[in-house]
């Protein structure tokens, strides 16, 4: 088979699998479901390793869906386009669909009959939604994919009905995630107008005949690439636009939030990058410091407010959530650097983070399966029976702090390195926001897992989401935790460790990320010319300074964690806490009126900063 | 090429997003969203605009008449759809909202702050 061809098949394959298990399902018994489910994830997963492999380190692989090949560079069909960090990202979405879909097998009481299978199929439709956006080469195919992604992800946000919480979290959802999108597709129409394509390599060649011919850049250009990059960030949970976040993964299935927090948010600083690298990084577009400023400084808040709301919280779910705002933060500070060192950093960390934080949600599922709550005081001691599953999040916690060997360890130390070249604060923020996310799960892991120190004093001044009166999401208590449900996140959290392990995956990363920066390779080889050498690969692997950097960031997640439950109850809160760390967590009011106006005010802040810098 | 569609778009945005921000009523606020969407139908429709031209149906047509631009007709198709499945998805939300709680005021849901 053609390389190209194997571009839709990734896409189609689990489209075709969600219309067969939504007719069949009803049909099948429980096993059999299950089964097939497992199947149509695993081919998918054979199809993008397939692709990987075959995808030249420093090249790309091209389809013109329908035979619409270009014609002297110009053409009206759709393309589908993959990169290392394309398909890459591509093959980490179906890789957690499989272990969402395995971890799953016994987790529901999902109906029979009429409504079996629909789990798995909207599974399914998400991944090829994921996919899809990872390797399409078309803005409006982008939208498009992006729709798909969102609406099935609001459908399993919610996919508990019979509780309230889960159905406001799927509304914000999905009200702030539309919203933004349709801001996107304005910014399409505005490039359509200027350029007549809609194709991510042909508006980028367009954009810059406009500037050589003489055109300087105006308005449009700036607007254009705000309101394009809104659907992205937004996705991507950046500051201000994060807030719908921790309320979707708070409620979500633990399975859902595995891929959430896992692969989909991901996708938005993945969006962000490529869009801007192809349409907006050459001559016609905007210029690469007050892009990088903006975005950096973007990031740097993301990060930081993710961070510091991570540490208060005491709903293990929305904790995690918190944490990927954070981490989120360092994966677009690494991707604003505009280089391929900081983009190799963030693709590594992505690959480690997925399998930590995945797994960190799947434990978070086993203490839902058992006791029916997620609340870390309430469950203060009460899960001292599962040693195993301790064992797993305390580990998870740590690989969270960036502890070398594993992955999450040497993308923090590849994308510290890389910013530490453009501003000497920026690794300190790294190791700031990881000891306090590690921190805060290593916390909730002592407490939970062991028992360890006083029970909490309540506050009752904090506006806080507790964890008590979830509905337990099966139907059977005190049952031993599902095999699966175990396996899983190990498997996870060696994935993490293989990443940060093998030199083999850094290499590779790094190699796609000189690849992505090459923005004229990619023009010339989705326009039908020849491939031109892409740049050096920078160095992915473990550094001395980069080794103890990890070290430090995990001996302050441990102290503070450590700290935090030797703490005597009662004690009152200090001053700090009161200035910082209140009026943030007011903000989050839970509201929707108030998640819009942040983010046109998110918004508009962003285009007066970019126009400032012009 | 006239600016007062363009403006009528951006309107037709503004006046979307502020039902978004003051909306009491979950119903509202989804219509809301489909109000705010609806301005990309006009910005998409402008762009493709040509005065003196017809809908680009070549069927009775001289092959080089002049016609509006099909690009955009065929963007703002998918659109609707996209849209039509998100507010059908988020209107049955809504109605469970309403079943299981009893409310669709968005400021009477308390249950996620923090």
């Amino acid at each position: 088979m053609n390389t190209a061809d194997l571009l839709p098949l990734a896409v189609a394959v689990p489209l075709l699998g969600a219309a067969v298990l939504a007719v069949t399902g009803r049909r099948l018994p429980r096993p059999g479901r299950d089964a097939l489910a497992t199947a149509w994830a695993a081919a998918d997963v054979a199809c993008l390793t397939l692709l990987w492999a075959r995808t030249a380190p420093d090249g790309r692989a091209v389809s013109w869906l329908g035979g619409w090949s270009p014609r002297g560079g110009h053409s009206v069909g759709v393309v589908l386009v993959a990169d290392r960090l394309g398909a890459g990202l591509a093959l980490l979405a179906a890789v957690l669909v499989l272990a969402v879909v395995c971890y799953a097998w016994r987790y529901f009481d999902e109906p029979s009959g009429e409504h079996g299978g629909v789990f798995p199929a909207l599974l399914l439709l998400f991944e090829a939604g994921m996919v899809g956006f990872a390797l399409t080469g078309d803005l409006f195919d982008a939208f498009v994919f992006f729709e798909l992604m969102g609406a099935v992800a609001y459908a399993l946000t919610g996919y508990r009905i019979e509780d309230e919480r889960p159905l406001q979290g799927a509304l914000a959802f999905g009200l702030v995630n539309s919203a933004a999108a349709y801001l996107s597709l304005l910014g399409i129409g505005l490039l359509y107008a200027r350029t007549g394509e809609l194709g991510l390599a042909q508006i980028g060649a367009a954009l810059d005949q406009h500037a050589a011919a003489g055109h300087g850049r105006d308005a449009l250009v700036v607007v254009a690439f705000v309101l394009v990059l809104a659907g992205p960030l937004v996705k991507a949970a950046t500051a201000p636009f994060h807030f719908w976040l921790p309320d979707a993964h708070a409620v979500a299935p633990s399975p859902v939030c595995m891929l959430l927090s896992g692969v989909m948010v991901e996708l938005g600083v993945y969006g962000v990058a490529r869009i801007h690298r192809v349409v907006f990084a050459g001559a016609g577009g905007l210029p690469d410091d007050a892009v990088r400023d903006t975005l950096l400084a973007a990031g740097v808040l993301t990060a930081l407010v993710g961070a510091v709301m991570c540490w208060p919280q005491r709903h293990l779910k929305r904790m995690l959530a918190f944490s990927t705002v954070g981490h989120i933060g360092l994966f677009l500070i690494g991707a604003a650097l505009l280089d391929p060192a900081g983009l190799a950093g963030s693709a590594v960390y992505v690959a480690g983070h997925a399998g930590a934080k995945a797994a960190l949600f799947g434990l978070t599922g086993v203490l839902l399966d058992r006791y029916g709550s997620v609340d870390e005081h309430g469950l203060h001691g009460r899960a001292r029976e599962l040693r195993l599953t301790g064992l797993l999040f305390v580990i998870g916690a740590l690989a969270l702090a960036g502890l070398p060997p594993f992955g999450t360890g040497l993308g923090k130390a590849v994308a510290e390195e890389a910013a530490g070249h453009w501003g000497g604060w920026l690794p300190a923020v790294f190791v700031l926001v990881s000891a306090l996310t590690g921190g805060a799960v290593l916390r909730a892991g002592l407490r939970v897992f062991g028992g360890l120190g006083a029970r909490p004093a309540e506050d009752p001044e904090a506006a806080a989401t507790t964890g008590e009166g979830e509905e337990p999401e099966i139907r059977e208590p005190g049952r031993r935790p599902p095999v699966p449900m175990l396996l899983v996140p190990a498997l996870l959290l060696a994935g993490c460790l293989a990443v940060g392990v093998l030199p083999g995956v850094g290499r590779a990363l790094a190699a796609g990320a000189a690849a992505f920066t090459d923005r004229d390779g990619y023009l010339a080889q989705t326009l039908g010319g020849a491939p031109a050498p892409a740049g050096a690969a920078p160095e992915a692997w473990w550094t001395v300074p980069g080794v103890l950097l990890g070290l430090l960031s995990t001996l302050l997640a441990v102290g503070l964690a450590t700290a935090a439950v030797r703490r005597a109850p009662g004690r009152d809160t200090s001053g700090l806490f009161r200035v910082t760390v209140l009026p943030l967590r007011r903000l989050h009011s839970g509201l929707l009126g108030d998640y819009i106006a942040w983010l046109t005010v998110g918004l508009a802040a962003m285009l007066a900063a970019l126009t400032a810098q012009l | 090429m006239s600016v007062f569609p363009y403006l009528v778009a951006g309107w037709i945005l503004l006046a979307g997003l502020y039902g978004l921000v003051t909306s009491r009523n979950l119903v509202q606020a989804v219509g809301c969203l489909a109000v705010a969407q609806s301005s990309t139908y006009v910005l998409l429709l402008a762009v493709g605009y040509r005065s003196g031209a017809t809908a680009p149906v070549f069927s009775d047509l001289p092959t080089d008449a002049p016609v509006v631009d099909p690009v955009v007709q065929a963007l703002v198709l998918t659109d609707i759809v996209v849209g039509a499945t998100v507010t059908a998805l988020l209107l049955s939300l809504v109605i469970q909202l309403r079943k299981r709680h009893g409310t669709v005021d968005p400021e009477e849901l308390t249950g996620l702050r923090g």
